[in-house]
């Protein structure tokens, strides 16, 4: 047995390696500026911005799709000809791959603060975004992710961290309430892929929907890579649950919808972002109907500037949005607000300026709270109707609100799966349905973990 | 008690998928002390070359079972194909070479295959087509797809033709005795390197059964689904008695049904303090107590019956 035991080992190994991956994508940090120099002619300023996000890989195509919206931001930056404490600055935006690894994420987040950046836009996953905000906190260099949800990365207490994505915890007590309220679920079943992205999200909703009255009368765990959701789904099925929640994303999601039907189970699954693409209802086939997801946000057409954002993007880069460029574009806009109102690119300066934004951006009105998560923000909810995502309502949003905007917690859709917008039905289908229009189309490779 | 009735089918289908699995990896060990890792590979190139003729062929009009049979054909010779480059490329070089180095070569030519497979077919999930029924019957309260039942009633079939092909045919009377010492057997008149290649062809093609079974059960294939599954068998076939061909499928169906009721019955039975995440726990915690008591696995000892 010596040499299966080692073989073994040696394969989990492996394994490990080949699974081991994060998300993130930060945007580029704004640079550090000097101070307006002398008064003769304008002084000119480069100011430097870093990006994280993973740009090979599984992730690639998200990480792109961060990078292009940060960029974006940045351009039109400096077509505006920005006067930054009496000196014209012209922003850089310095790109770095964090392949979605931790690991890496560390490694790119010293690089940039050796260039000096004067701020980060990233990174795009929870798992790289909470080890290198560290390191930025540190260096006391402003940093501002598009798209890791994961709660922790603000909970650290750093000053430099914020956000312009809900966190799962909004999402899970959004659709904890909504389960309890809207869909009267008396007795509910949770189920969770044990990453930190599925486990956030579904201890959320437990608490919310106990809060709500519901009886949570099974709680099991799959991972993020399993298909066989046999075992599970019979013990729930046996508690005959009014709504089954998952907490992962859709590459389990999918399957599990099917295989809940063969069992002849008709409750209805609910679940967040992770779940909410496009390759649900692939994967899941017939057995798609009638389930809920949410999504953080709104629906791309119905986001403040949505539909002119898209335009931009397409225009300027010829490839459609996959999920999170909105985002990274708002992080950055709202970093380079912030240096604007501190009339300074000093990272120490426009810190100082950072909690108190309030930008219209293209996703949502930006407001910090005091941990640096994005304020009032909206969840907006979705069922499976005829093969796409049918908008039911938003929750939360523009208004003081309880729910949080939109992030969509990026990880969930990225591991997930790559959406197809092309699923989505006509126009109507786009723009209503949330994934859809927001993420078209995350494909990571591997069912990853989401953060 | 319906709901003990279903876990216990829930079990047999998924232990019947490790068993054909698990066959494959025991009869390569039989004979040759290898452990196949890229067998898992494999089986999932199998499954995505199947769902990809499958694919072409969703609408063309002809039944679903014959499309999935045609998808089956389409993906067998090239499991073999592969299955023999495999060995020719990676194993036979060193055959002679100390056993961590075609260990290691194994596990290279997984990683290999699954990038190739990235690659080519992409990271996306592959989804099924939905033209299988979906009918079933209910026994005693659970339920049964009749998919399911044709995969038990396919892998003990399977078994047991691989049972008469190693005890009573000439090809596997050579397959016998190239296991217990190939040198000898090569004196004796046996073309090693051909049953060798012989074993390889077939544990492929049974590959390729087993990945569209999967495919088809799960309605779901993508290139990194040979690991996990060809891990599951590995450790099937070890729990059973690596190298023993009822060994595998004892295996198999036995971690079929320890997965299945642990993940069923474990939260309840230690109050919530253990859940369903332990399932995997559960079983290697089986397979460790059996390989203390029995090093060779449940019915490793029988050494003659190796294929």
């Amino acid at each position: 047995m010596r040499f299966p035991a080692k073989t073994l080992s040696l394969a989990v190994a492996s394994a490990l390696v080949v699974f081991g991956c994060g998300k993130e994508a930060p945007p580029p940090p704004p640079p550090k500026a000097e101070q307006p120099p002398a008064p003769p002619p304008k002084p000119t300023l480069t100011v430097k911005i870093g990006h994280s996000a993973p740009l090979t890989g599984p992730q690639a195509h998200l990480g792109k799709d961060n990078e292009n919206g940060a960029r974006l931001a940045i351009e039109e930056a400096n077509a505006k000809k920005l006067e930054i404490g009496g000196a014209m600055v012209t922003f850089e935006m310095i790109p770095e791959d964090d392949q979605a690894d931790p690991k890496q994420g560390t490694t790119v987040a010293q690089k940039l603060i050796d260039a000096k950046v004067s701020g980060v836009v990233g990174h795009l996953n929870s798992g790289t975004t909470i080890p290198a905000s560290k390191l930025y906190s540190d260096a006391g260099i402003p940093q501002i992710s598009p798209s890791a949800t994961n709660p922790k990365y603000t909970q650290q207490g750093f000053k430099t961290a914020f956000r312009v994505m809900a966190n799962d915890e909004q999402q899970g007590k959004v659709l904890g309430d909504y389960a309890t309220k809207q869909l009267a679920g008396k007795k509910i079943a949770i189920v969770d892929d044990r990453t930190a992205y599925g486990q956030g999200v579904a201890d959320e909703f437990e608490k919310a929907a106990k809060a709500g009255g519901a009886a949570i009368v099974a709680r099991e765990f799959t991972n993020d890579k399993a298909t066989d959701f046999a075992a599970i789904l019979t013990k729930i099925k046996s508690k005959k649950p009014d709504l089954v929640m998952y907490g992962g994303m859709d590459a389990q999601a999918g399957p599990m919808a099917q295989q809940l039907k063969k069992l002849g189970v008709k409750s209805k699954m609910i679940f967040a972002d992770g779940g909410c693409t496009t390759e649900f209802h692939k994967l899941a086939g017939d057995a798609a109907e009638g389930h809920y997801c949410s999504l953080p946000g709104y629906p791309l057409d119905k986001m403040p500037g949505g539909k002119v954002f898209m335009e931009k993007y397409k225009a300027k880069f010829n490839v459609d949005i996959q999920l999170y460029a909105p985002y990274a574009y708002d992080a950055a806009n709202v970093m380079i607000d912030a240096m604007k109102r501190a009339n300074s690119v000093e990272p120490a300066k426009y810190l100082a300026e950072l909690p108190k934004t309030a930008f219209d951006g293209v996703t949502a009105k930006i407001t910090f709270d005091e941990r640096g998560d994005v304020k009032d923000g909206a969840i907006t909810l979705y069922q499976a109707k005829g093969g796409k995502w049918e908008t039911l309502e938003t929750i939360g949003g523009a208004a003081p609100a309880p729910a949080q905007p939109a992030a969509m917690s990026g990880m969930g859709a990225m591991t997930a799966a790559p959406a197809q917008p092309a699923a989505m039905g006509g126009m109507s289908g786009m723009t209503a349905a949330p994934t859809p229009a927001a993420a078209p189309a995350a494909a990571p490779a591997a069912p990853a973990e989401k953060k | 008690m319906d709901t003990f009735i279903q876990q216990i089918i829930n079990g047999l289908v998924l232990g019947s998928i490790y068993a054909l699995v698990a066959l494959g990896y025991t009869m390569v060990y039989g004979i040759l002390g290898l452990i196949n890792f890229a067998h898992g590979e494999v089986v999932m190139i199998g499954a995505l070359t199947a769902l990809t003729v499958i694919k072409l062929l969703a609408s063309s009009g002809l039944p679903g079972i014959v499309v999935v049979l045609i998808g089956l054909l389409a993906a067998i010779p090239v499991c073999m194909a592969l299955g023999f480059t495999i060995e020719r490329i990676a194993y036979r070089p060193l055959r002679n070479a100390p056993r961590l180095a075609p260990l290691i070569t194994a596990i290279g030519v997984s990683i290999v295959l699954q990038q190739l497979a990235m690659i080519f077919w992409g990271r996306n999930y592959h989804a099924f087509p939905p033209i299988l029924p979906t009918s079933g019957r209910d026994i005693g309260g659970a339920h049964i797809t009749d998919v399911q039942i044709v995969i038990v009633l396919l892998a003990v079939a399977i078994m047991a033709g691989l049972m008469l092909l190693v005890n009573r045919t000439r090809l596997g009377r050579a397959m016998r005795a190239t296991a217990e010492n190939p040198q000898i057997a090569g004196l004796m008149g046996v073309n090693i390197n051909v049953i060798i290649s012989a074993t390889f062809l077939i544990g492929s093609a049974l590959a390729a059964v087993a990945g569209v079974m999967v495919s088809a059960n799960y309605s779901i294939a993508h290139y990194h689904m040979g690991f996990i599954l060809g891990l599951k068998a590995f450790t099937a076939a070890v729990l059973g008695g690596i190298g023993n061909l009822p060994g595998a499928m004892l295996g198999g169906v036995l971690l079929g049904l320890i997965e299945s009721l642990g993940a069923g019955y474990i939260g309840d039975l230690t109050g919530g303090f253990l859940g369903s995440h332990y399932q995997d726990v559960f079983a290697f915690f089986v397979l460790i107590l059996v390989l203390v008591f029995r090093p060779s696995g449940l019915m490793g000892e029988k050494l003659a019956e190796r294929a």
